[in-house]
Formats: structure tokens, sequence, C-alpha cells
């Protein structure tokens, strides 16, 4: 609410471009698009706050009519007052997993179950890391409580097994195996489904940012400072696109990207602010840290995705496709493996296949995850209309 | 409101103005502020056909990631759902792609 505040502030002092597409960054210039018309917009700093999308494990039958990612079944009711579907299973793991699951029970939906793939014991491991924030502990704790109170199933360990239906109806139920090694079945019109987030790199990589493999989410992230300076001059970092923070992380994190560009640009900033807001960065730090050992991303299961199923939504390619260019084919990494499979090449950029194709990938080959590399940026980083035109070509 | 049997379920009233749309020659209603996505939804259960053999898709980031929403308009335009707003009058095919016109 602070933020939006702040910015209705700055009314008419801003150029504002909302329902803009940033699909392209050159050194000192952003190319935009909207409503058909293209413009380059020439920069001399820029902070490239891009977000994150959820990240998906590939679950048989997961392209259904009637699985939706974790994050877009909270957009459907948060936006649209709509539920994806009368009962729903939440399958994944991770904080949003519980809240958007409480979510729905709380508009009147039913909750057919939450089944998450982190195992109970991680929680503990996790504890001395998440102490850093109690209040979000203790918040999580009156979700679960909230939806065991409802009578809401709540398994953890769990191996997703097939989300069940066909693809002209969609969804009917979904089966798992629990901690103990049991086959669990349970009905639900729709899934959601959702391991944490992936931040949106795309551009930070057209900008010429340097990458590094995180081990701890096992993901690739842009290299930068925890003041939002990148190597690339002139080209900054925030919120969830740098470090999955959180919304209020976000926000501290905007502001050192902000006092970075400010001091670069010889404007003096406040020094103790900036210290400060470094110190509840760390605390933030610290908490992600926590979370991603509480719900671990689980790469051994990306690895196993069974051969038949669809690991590219975009054109319908399997894993069993992708593992044959690693062997058959001989693609050592996953950029030579996209130009042989089309995985990664469809129309999300690899945003849904590339964290689990990496792994499946490495698996194949025999490899530790961070030496099939990661999928490079490309522009445009989302689809543009070819009747788009540019305004000063 | 919302469509029996249709996918997505209305959970919230908020007495928004309705909007009418045609949905594979059928006329249907939506209300003001939605999705196109979320339109089609709740007077059906499929947005598109998947172009590789594969079946009927709905949707599935919701946030203009995927690029899995991508509907027709029965003049061979294509938008994409989640993040178009649903307009009085638009008339969508979700079964069998028309051919985009030319020029
Ligand atoms: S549902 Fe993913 S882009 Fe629309």
């Amino acid at each position: 609410m602070a933020v939006h505040g702040a910015f209705a502030a700055l009314a008419g002092k801003v150029e504002y471009l909302p329902e803009t597409l940033a699909w392209n960054i050159q050194p000192g210039a952003l190319h935009v698009a909207r409503d058909g018309v293209a413009r380059k917009l020439p920069f001399d700093a820029i902070i490239l706050a891009t977000g994150a999308t959820d990240r998906l494990l590939p679950v048989p039958g997961w392209t259904r009519p009637g699985v939706y990612s974790l994050g877009g079944a909270q957009v459907s009711l948060k936006a649209q007052a709509c539920a994806i579907g009368a009962k729903v299973a939440f399958l994944g793991t991770g904080p949003l997993l519980y809240l958007v699951a409480s979510q729905y029970l709380k508009a009147g939906a039913e909750v057919a179950a939450v089944l998450d793939t982190s195992p109970n014991a991680a929680r503990f491991k996790a504890l001395p890391l998440m102490a850093s924030r109690p209040e979000l502990l203790v918040k999580g704790a009156a979700l679960l409580w909230k939806l065991r109170r409802a009578g809401v199933p709540i398994l953890r360990g769990v191996t997703p097994i097939a989300i069940e239906g066909d693809a002209e109806q969609g969804v009917t139920g979904l089966r798992v195996k629990d901690a103990q090694g049991r086959e669990r079945q349970f009905g639900a019109d729709a899934v959601a489904m959702g391991w944490h987030l992936r931040p949106e790199t795309q551009l930070a990589d057209l900008a010429g940012c340097a990458f590094e493999h995180d081990a701890l989410s096992g993901l690739w992230m842009a290299k930068m400072e925890p003041d939002g300076r990148t190597g690339v001059k002139g080209v900054y970092l925030a919120g969830d696109s740098a470090r999955i923070l959180g919304a209020d992380g976000a926000e501290i994190a905007g502001r050192l990207a902000a006092s970075s560009v400010l001091m670069d640009l010889g404007i003096a900033v406040p020094v103790a602010e900036v210290t400060e807001l470094h110190a509840r960065r760390a605390v933030m730090d610290r908490f992600r840290r926590g979370l991603l050992k509480a719900f671990p991303w689980p790469g051994h299961l990306a690895a196993a995705v069974p051969d038949d199923t669809l690991l590219c939504r975009c054109e319908a390619i399997t894993a069993g496709e992708l593992r044959r260019s690693a062997s058959a084919l001989g693609a050592p990494e996953v950029n030579r493996a996209k130009a042989l499979t089309r995985v990664g090449m469809g129309r999300c950029q690899g945003r849904y296949c590339g964290p689990a194709g990496q792994e499946v990938l490495a698996a194949a080959r025999g490899v530790p995850l961070p030496e099939v590399g990661r999928l490079r940026g490309q522009a445009p980083v989302k689809p543009l209309s070819i009747a788009t035109i540019a305004e000063d070509a | 409101m919302g469509v029996n049997g249709a996918r997505l379920k209305r959970v919230a009233e908020t007495g928004r103005a309705p909007v009418s749309l045609v949905i594979d020659g059928t006329p249907a209603t939506a209300l003001e502020g939605d999705t196109l996505l979320t339109a089609v939804l709740t007077n059906g259960r499929q947005l598109r056909v998947s172009e590789f053999g594969d079946g009927v898709r709905s949707g599935f980031c919701l946030m203009g990631a995927c690029q899995d929403c991508w509907v027709y308009t029965e003049e061979g335009g294509r938008l994409r759902a989640c993040s178009t707003p649903v307009a009085e009058g638009m008339r969508i095919v979700t079964r069998g792609a028309t051919w985009p016109r030319l020029g």
C-alpha cells in the first residue's frame, strides 16, 4: 500500500508506461512495445525488476485442462474472484502452497488436499534460519492449523504419480505416493501446482549480466551485490528477479538499488538509511535460505520424470526426447539440447520447462547440475505480434 | 453466476456490469473486469486446442508468461486470453483455428 501511495505522489513527474512489454535490451537502450507500437528507450541507468514466475515440475497429465500454476490459481482468485475449479488439489512445495490453499478455503472453494513434496524432517533442519523472522513462522503455523481444522488432508514428503483425467474433459483427480510409500488418490476437478518461484532473468541476461548457479535453490541467478549492482555499468537488479525475498524484501531491494543508482550518478544518499536497509535485507535473505531448506526443490523428482511425460507444454515434447538428445545425440548442455529437441524454444521460452529440463539433462548425462548450463535469454523475451510497428525506426 | 459445469467458479458477486460476447458461435455473458480467459472459462471448459495434437488447453500461468492461452477471434486475430480484458461484442473461437487473415 505504501508503495502505491508513493507512486501516486510521482504522478506527472515520471513517464509511466503501463501494459508495456520490455522485449529487448541493448547497451544504453531498452526496447519496449505497447499496443502494437515498438519504441526504444535510451537510459543511463536501469533497475531491472522483472519479477518471477512459478517453478514447475512436470507431472504426467500436467498439460490437462484444469491444471494451473499455483501463482495462477492465486491470480484467478484474487484478481478475478474465480476459483480454478469446484474442488482444487494443491501440489508442490513452499509457503505459497499453504497460503493459496487457505485463501481458496476462505473463499468457499473445496480444497481436495495439500500435497507437499518436502519431507517433514526438512522443516526442523531449517528452523535456525527461519527463526530470523518469527512472525512469519507463526503466520505459517496458523495457516496450517486452519487447513487442518477444515479437514483438508495435508501430506508431506509425497511423490507425484499422475494427474488423472483426459485431454478433452480435463482433470478428474490425482495420485501420489505418500511418505510411507503408499499410493493415495484424491478426486479433484482442478490442480494448482508450484515449487517456489524462478526469477525472470532474460533481460538481465540480454543486458550482459554474469550468472552463477545457486546450489541451495538449484537455480541460475544473475550475479549481483546486495546493493543491486551488477558487473555491468548502469544495470541494477531488484525484486524477485534478483533474489526471491518476498514483497517486503523486494521493497528493500528496490530502495537499495535506487540508492546505488543515485550514488553512481554522484547524488548523495543518506548513509544511515542505506546501512539499515542492508541489515534488514540480510535478515530476509537468511529467511529465504531457511525457506529453501524447509521446502527444497525436488531435483531428484524432476530428473526422474517418466519418458512419456510432456516436459515442454508449448510444443508437446516429452522428457524421453530430451534424454535421447543427451545420449544418442550427445547434447552436452541445455542450449545444444534445445537446438536438437526444441525444449526451451517454444513460446514460454523455457520458463516452464527450463528448471526441470536441466535436471533431466544432467541426470541423463550423469553430470552435476551446473555442468549442463542454463538457457540463454533471447529477444523478444515474450512473443511480439508481427503487426508490431516501430515508432522510431 | 457462471455457467453450470464451467471450468472456473465465481466465488464473489460484486455487482459488475454484464458484457456480451460470442464463443464458438454461441452468445455468452461475462462481467466487466473479466479477462477474456475468465470470460471464456466461466462459460465453458476450454480455451484452445494444442497445435501438437495432445488435446485441449485452458491456460496455465494466468500471468502472461506461459503463452498457453492464445485464442482466435472469428476474424483470425489472436489474443492472449489471460491478459486481454473482455470487451462487448468479442467473437471468439476455441475449437479449431481459423486461418489468420493475410495482410
Ligand atoms: S495463461 Fe499463461 S500466458 Fe496466459
